[in-house]
């Protein structure tokens, strides 16, 4: 199990490597740069800045800088917050992008899990089909439409709650952004809960469990639910991940000062170190996510945690 | 009389039309009896089971009468149904590698079913189970109870689900083909533990199989069963000894024999099960039958007694026919 861990910590490394590189390179690819403003600066002013910021240097003596200062945890001054380094930028947008994130990620397995085993257990009758066609639905509107209607709705013509800002993280505020970011993730999660469900309906040791005379619920709750539940923990993985780092939108559109926020400003401002660092990052917490989900299947499933 | 089975219907609605699986019929069982179910796939010998223990596909429908200790047990409740199965009427199925839940360790799937039945607190239960598991002679049940399904063999897990099912102490046990995922060896194994079982608690036994060797080893009464239908029923000895009907000659001839000399084929009855789908009006063995007569494909033949009142069969052609010489 340690080993287990271990290794799998290990493999992150070059991966994490690869997506600096990647990421590092195709950000110096893309056309201007930190300091090319409407208003160009005087040549003299510009050759200064370079100096100070090392863009006057060779590429891959810059590459070899970064990733030295990356290495150290340091990921650089930002270009365009003055005074700010891109970790107190993370530091201070994190905390807010995963209480978003991780609100929603509830809210989404809870109902999901629920939708998809009402569905499974009600297989081809008309619960199942509504709530696979609402979930059908959820799926393809986009969350950039769900979100202002919802503003409309809640906000401007009932006036019930606001229509964003963060507010140090309130109830209130949070209400509409969790809705939105989490509908799709519902969606997602009862589909993937009926199919492992149905299966699961359809084994032999759940024929076992009848025959035993166990009540229906629980049959459902003790012999059933655990395993339908593992193919949605490893969706969680990437989508809890997913979800926290695409909010982008959603923060914009209810002005949540989260990480989203500085990964789109960075990007039109080529703010070099401050993109990179977002996307290191993120790709950091994908990895970390990831490797969460694979201990819990190892602690949910028995076989797993024999190899 | 502990099991009475009388006109008993089994169908499926299925997208192709209505899939007959059992027509009509009738059998019974006194405690501590063991009824053999013989037939080929498809020949409605475990949709019999599933239907006693109220365990069919949600397509399946159910008609005329299951009798257990004078209950009717056809349209009972869940409720009530709940109460019997498990406590009453126990069944182990064919693959002993599926039938427990992997995720579930072994304890866990042993006590619940003393706790739902007998009301007893988890420590009881458990300490309960692992004398099950030494009385169906799982070595070392004391720490294996901690284990998982996976970490047992098939015969263990065979042993395991026999010891789960008998926990209770029911009345009936169904065994659903109970060896046939098992290796040969193992296969004899379990059949003498279900018999040593038999008599030391008393529990009557319904062995569905297709394996007249198995039927040969532990069955009182044989039922052989073709198209949801009997074809035979007479105690083992005599079905053995001498078969009257077509089909269970074709059963008994296709054993590969050790005496026959290696040159000659094995025998195999011609043709294929019938259509469930479309049964024929007749005998649903006609199209396959060495015996055919004018009357098979359009009149079905009834269950007539052949010498004694419990040797029975259905078929036009005559006894003397059929009965090998």
């Amino acid at each position: 199990m340690l080993s287990f861990a271990f290794k799998r910590l290990l493999a992150a490394i070059p991966t994490l490597l690869v997506l600096i590189t990647l990421a590092f390179f195709m950000m110096r690819l893309a056309p201007g740069g930190p300091f090319d403003l409407e208003k160009p600066v005087p040549p003299e002013v510009r050759a200064n800045l370079d100096a100070a910021y090392g863009l006057d240097k060779p590429l891959i003596v810059q590459y070899a800088s970064y990733l030295g200062d990356v290495l150290q945890g340091d990921l650089g001054p930002s270009f365009q917050y003055v005074d700010y380094t891109v970790n107190e930028l993370i530091a201070q947008g994190f905390p807010v992008s995963l209480k978003l994130g991780f609100s929603a990620m509830i809210v989404a397995v809870f109902f999901g899990s629920i939708f998809g085993m009402i569905a499974a257990m009600r297989q081809n009758s008309a619960t199942d089909y509504g709530v696979m066609t609402v979930a059908m639905t959820g799926i393809s509107i986009p969350n950039f439409v769900v979100a202002p209607l919802l503003i409309l709705v809640f906000a401007v013509a009932f006036g019930w709650l606001p229509a964003g800002g963060w507010n140090g993280g309130a109830w209130q505020n949070m209400v509409l952004p969790v809705i939105a970011l989490a509908l799709p993730q519902v969606a997602y999660v009862a589909r993937i809960m009926r199919g492992s469900m149905i299966e699961i309906l359809r084994s032999n040791y759940l024929r076992t469990a009848r025959a035993k005379g166990l009540p229906m619920r629980q049959v459902i709750l003790r012999h059933a639910l655990k395993p339908a539940f593992l193919p949605v923990l490893s969706y969680l993985g990437p989508a809890t991940a997913g979800i926290i780092t695409g909010s982008v939108v959603m923060e914009q559109i209810f002005s949540i000062p989260g990480l989203g926020r500085f990964f789109v400003q960075g990007a039109l401002n080529r703010d070099y170190t401050l993109v990179l660092g977002v996307v290191i990052f993120y790709g950091a917490l994908i990895i970390a996510f990831n490797f969460l989900v694979d201990l819990l299947y190892s602690v949910l499933d028995p076989k797993v945690r024999a190899q | 009389m502990l099991l009475a089975v009388n006109n008993l219907d089994v169908r499926f609605t299925t997208e192709d039309g209505i899939v007959q699986a059992v027509n009509g019929l009738n059998f019974s069982l006194d405690a501590g009896a063991t009824l053999g179910i013989v037939g080929e796939s498809g020949s409605g010998k475990s949709q019999t089971a599933l239907a006693i223990m109220g365990l069919l596909a949600s397509n399946g429908e159910v008609s005329g009468s299951i009798q257990f200790k004078g209950e009717e047990l056809v349209g009972v409740g869940q409720r009530r149904m709940n109460s019997i199965r498990g406590a009453h009427i126990g069944m182990i199925f064919q693959d002993p590698m599926t039938s427990l839940n992997p995720y579930l360790k072994v304890s866990t799937q042993m006590a619940e079913v003393l706790v739902r039945h007998r009301g007893m607190g988890k420590r009881e239960a458990v300490q309960e189970s692992i004398k099950m598991l030494d009385a169906v002679r799982i070595p070392d049940a004391k720490s294996r109870i901690l284990r998982y399904p996976h970490e047992f063999s098939g015969g263990m897990r065979q042993r395991v689900m026999i010891a789960m099912t008998l926990l209770t102490r029911p009345e009936l046990l169904i065994a659903d083909e109970p060896t046939t995922a098992l290796d040969v060896t193992v296969q004899a194994q379990i059949l003498d533990l279900l018999s040593d079982l038999r008599d030391e608690f008393g529990v009557a036994i319904v062995m569905i199989t297709h394996d007249l060797g198995v039927v040969a080893d532990v069955c009182d009464e044989v039922l052989v069963l073709y198209g949801g239908q009997i074809m035979e029923q007479a105690d083992a000895r005599t079905l053995f000894k001498g078969p009257t009907h077509p089909y269970t000659r074709g059963l008994l001839d296709s054993i590969p024999s050790l005496d026959s000399d290696h040159q000659s084929e094995l025998v195999a009855i011609p043709g294929n099960p019938p259509d469930l789908l479309h049964l024929p009006p007749g005998c649903p063995f006609e199209a396959r039958c060495a015996w055919r007569h004018d009357p098979c494909p359009t009149h079905r033949p009834v269950l007539e007694a052949v010498e004694t009142a419990q040797h029975r069969r259905a078929c036009h052609a005559s006894v003397a026919e059929v009965r090998p010489s």
